[in-house]
């Protein structure tokens, strides 16, 4: 699968990896919902450390587009809200 | 659905809008690709803009550090002065400084770490782009619109979420670098304004400042009076006794002969 970190680009990470991390989603998921900012900074420091550990940056030159997309490093919770609110950062 | 499924879900779907826009599909991929290079252009200026206030803040850093060495210096002349009361004021003032040069420096560090981001952003918008483009024209060469449809769809999408990531990344540094733009703009005024300038800066600083000030200029002066009764002459004058010599091969320069001791 090719998962983009928002900010630094497109990883390959096997099926096994992204089932691996998707406990760490679901928490940056539930710390969003539930606004807590400190569980949402570990939660998500985490999961973009486990996808950078468990996968290999994708070529450079290839149009593919992502399986899946996180948020970069240093966003803050207000802005993944928008994010999956669809109305927000994300240029249409 | 897990958030970053949802998240790549609504990326797909404003790619997919722009794709929507073109009637013929081949126009479609001359728009992008013309969208895809103002992009680039974007943040080649981006770069630079991040550049030159980092640059405008490491110089505020060097100019506040040499206001904090001169009120140091100033502390140490009121000590050997027995001024502890200036002493205590010129160090009071370089504390104030203090905290305001490690402020900067964490904005000079934030703003070096923009400007690497979109240097790497660049490139990896460069890469896609020339891949875009070569995409592009086998497409119209082969074009058949049966394909069309698919073989853009697929070019365009990876090509828009790079777009889309590119494009929040030079908008979240245009938001950072503005706000640290309206931090260096009052610094600059605080250093125009000469509030910074010497020990004279922050309230009722005048008479300090110029205690100071005529004790730094008392103390050359006894720094000076100290050499002449050691002896010393003065630099300018010590330098052609050394040169005895020269004197002596070139007798016919008066002019030079006439400085020199007997």
């Amino acid at each position: 699968m090719i998962v983009r970190i928002l900010g630094e680009g497109q990883y390959d990470l096997s099926d096994e990896a992204v089932s691996a991390l998707n406990d760490l989603d679901a928490q940056v998921e539930s710390a969003v919902e539930a606004d807590d900012e400190d569980a949402f900074r570990g939660a998500l420091t985490s999961l973009l450390d486990g996808v950078r550990t468990a996968g290999v940056a994708h070529d450079a030159d290839s149009l593919e587009p992502s399986d899946l997309i996180l948020p970069m490093a240093d966003a803050t919770l207000a802005e993944v809200r928008d994010m999956l609110s669809g109305d927000g950062l994300i240029p249409g | 659905m897990s958030m970053w499924q949802r998240i790549s879900l609504i990326f797909r779907s404003k790619a997919n809008k722009a794709l929507d826009r073109a009637e013929d599909p081949r126009e479609t991929l001359d728009y992008s690709y013309q969208r895809q290079l103002d992009l680039l252009a974007k943040v080649r200026r981006g770069v630079a803009d991040v550049a030159t206030s980092r640059k405008r803040v490491e110089l505020q850093v060097n100019q506040l550090t040499a206001q904090s060495d001169k009120l140091q210096g100033q502390a140490e002349q009121a000590i050997s002065a027995g001024r502890e009361d200036l002493a205590r004021e010129a160090l009071t003032r370089k504390s104030g400084l203090t905290q305001q040069i490690a402020d900067m420096k964490t904005q000079q560090a934030q703003l070096q770490g923009e400007e690497e981001k979109l240097v790497l952003a660049q490139q990896r918008l460069s890469a896609k782009v020339e891949a875009f483009r070569t995409r592009k024209e086998t497409i119209k060469a082969t074009y058949t619109a049966a394909q069309a449809q698919s073989q853009i769809g697929e070019a365009m999408s990876g090509i828009g979420e790079e777009m889309g990531d590119v494009g929040m990344a030079i908008q979240r540094a245009e938001d950072k670098t503005a706000q640290m733009q309206a931090r260096a703009g009052a610094i600059d005024e605080l250093i125009a304004s000469g509030a910074l300038d010497d020990a004279s800066s922050l309230n009722a600083g005048d008479d300090i400042s110029r205690e100071l000030a005529a004790m730094s200029s008392q103390s050359d002066v006894e720094a000076e009076l100290a050499k002449l009764k050691a002896g010393k002459a003065p630099d300018a004058i010590e330098a052609p006794q050394d040169g005895g010599d020269i004197v002596a091969a070139e007798p016919e320069k008066t002019e030079t002969s006439g400085e020199t001791p007997a």
